[in-house]
């Protein structure tokens, strides 16, 4: 496929199957999701709300078990958080009563190992975020806030980043300019990642391929290859084979959601405890 | 785990009940702040004024001294009797500190641990809120009967009035789960312990201070009024027997002591705040 992608299955999702016990009965969230990460690769998982995404996220991270199925890390089932495995949640999830420094030092702190200074400060400078160590996160920017994330979440070299719909709070530009930050990264370390979006546009600009999600119960509807070579300027954004495939794919998830529910704005009222 | 997980869950702030006690201690610890020497002049002036106008006032009417003595009088009253009243500031201030660090560190420790036990929680709680709805007070006279005019009963009366002020609102800040912070540490292979210490407690930490300030105020209330009903010494038994004396200047000086003594702990609360919880405004 593409240049620096070795064959070897990093992350592999054997029959995920994930129910969760609520107040008003048990709740399939992803169904029998098989699902293979090669190393080095870029996979991001779209699909309408509640379909399960951050669900199978969360349990390729470790941080939830499966209810059936098992996922496989280089081969190994993960049973828990792995030190090779990092996330990116949502929000940036920064701790308000830490400065930057002591936010992106908290990972060493959990482990007990001493932070990598070096490799920090590379990643701080990178991001354009050198210098501001003794600020608290309410003092910065939302973009800010989620290049500090980003840099916590590398800071310990995981040889896996699962990212959980980091852009989404970012105001459009500001989730461009992520996006090539992200891109310009994993071109250095060639981590692998997962990213759950919303945004097609997001997926196709950073993936290797797209997995759509059919709605709840999750499962891979289908996998999309995006054959563009790195690094991705914003002017093949605009060329045609993106928006054949971007509409493909945004056909693919609105028709899911039509065959579920015949009138489309009638899937706005549906329940969605699940997000993601 | 994988059946009992909950579903993963992020708003960005704390799903909890305790955000109205955040609001206040904001409110507690982000009075304006003095932006010019213009502003600090009039504050004087207007003190000046409040204070100079009290005296000329009360000269005119020729009002009594044991009705109300003149600030004048209150201030020399203060300065030759402070002698006299030192050892009973003293006194009060061994029953509140013991009185609070016990009922404090009780306080903190059954709310951190009832907090983790959502069941073993409502069972407590009504005691809890019997205990800091119930004016510790009431008990001193039978705390007097058990353990004598002493320290004892005094030091049991302020604890038993701070510790559940501190507890009800410790507990309300440890409730402040926050899930996608707890994800984030559990994700870094955080144990239960680190957890806590990482991140429920300094979760909790604006609302422990709510709660230290808030205790030791009403363990202040709690030392002068014991005080008063029994026992020779502490700055309550000076109150009853000033005002039984009719010497009004040295009433209102040792009023006065007490007053600077509320404003010493919310300072220091404030400025505890400010330094450790300053995030959460």
């Amino acid at each position: 496929m593409l240049a620096g992608q070795s064959k070897k299955p990093k992350l592999e999702v054997l029959n995920a199957t994930k129910v969760y016990n609520t107040r008003s009965g048990d709740l399939l969230a992803i169904d029998r999701c098989s699902l293979e990460i090669m190393e080095g690769e870029i996979v991001s998982i779209v699909g309408p709300s509640g379909c399960g995404k951050t669900t199978l996220l969360w349990s390729m991270s470790g941080l939830h078990g499966l209810s059936a199925g098992e996922v496989l890390l280089d081969g190994a089932p993960v049973s828990g958080p792995n030190a090779d495995i990092s996330m990116v949640f949502q929000d940036a999830n920064l701790l308000p009563w830490r400065n930057l420094a002591a936010n992106i030092n908290f990972p060493f702190e959990i482990k007990g190992v001493k932070p990598d200074r070096i490799w920090i400060d590379e990643l701080l400078n990178r991001v354009g975020l050198e210098g501001f160590g003794g600020r608290f996160p309410g003092e910065l920017s939302g973009g800010m806030q989620q290049r500090a994330a980003l840099v916590r979440a590398l800071s310990f070299k995981p040889s896996v980043l699962l990212m959980d719909e980091p852009f989404g709070a970012l105001d459009s530009f500001t989730r461009e300019e992520m996006n090539r930050l992200v891109e310009e990264i994993w071109l250095d370390t060639k981590t692998t990642i997962v990213l759950i979006t919303h945004s097609i546009e997001e997926a196709i600009f950073l993936s290797d391929r797209v997995v759509v999600m059919s709605p709840r119960p999750g499962r891979v509807a289908s996998i999309h290859p995006v054959p563009f070579a790195r690094p991705r300027s914003m002017e093949i954004m605009a060329t045609k084979e993106v928006f054949d495939l971007t509409n493909a794919i945004k056909q693919e998830i609105v028709g899911t959601q039509v065959s579920r529910y015949p009138n489309p704005a009638a899937s706005q009222d549906q329940p969605t405890p699940v997000t993601g | 785990m994988s059946k009992s997980d909950a579903i993963p869950q992020f708003k960005g702030k704390s799903d909890s009940p305790g955000d109205v006690g955040i609001t206040n201690m904001s409110a507690l610890t982000s009075g304006p702040g003095i932006k010019s020497a213009r502003e600090v002049l009039a504050i004087i002036l207007v003190a000046v004024i409040v204070v100079g106008g009290m005296e000329l006032l009360l000269g005119f009417f020729e009002v009594p001294q044991y009705v109300l003595p003149k600030p004048s009088e209150i201030i020399v009253a203060l300065v030759s009797d402070f002698p006299l009243i030192a050892p009973h500031l003293g006194h009060t201030l061994v029953e509140l500190l013991g009185g609070f660090a016990i009922g404090a560190t009780v306080g903190l420790i059954l709310a951190a641990v009832i907090t983790q036990f959502p069941f073993a929680e409502k069972i407590v709680t009504p005691y809890i809120l019997l205990l800091v709805t119930t004016p510790m007070l009431a008990l001193v006279p039978l705390l007097i009967l058990r353990f004598g005019f002493g320290y004892e009963p005094r030091i049991i009366a302020v604890a038993l009035a701070s510790g559940p002020m501190v507890m009800i609102n410790a507990a309300t800040g440890f409730r402040r789960v926050d899930q996608g912070k707890i994800a984030l540490a559990r994700s870094y292979g955080a144990s239960t312990l680190q957890i806590f210490w990482k991140i429920r407690a300094p979760m909790a930490l604006p609302m422990i201070f709510v709660g230290l300030m808030v205790g030791s105020i009403f363990g202040l209330l709690t030392a002068v009024g014991a005080e008063m009903v029994g026992g020779g010494f502490g700055l309550g038994n000076r109150l009853t027997s000033y005002s039984s004396m009719i010497l009004m200047p040295q009433f209102f000086a040792v009023v006065m002591i007490l007053s600077m003594l509320g404003i010493l702990i919310y300072v220091f609360f404030f400025l505890l705040g400010k330094k450790y919880a300053s995030w959460e405004a």
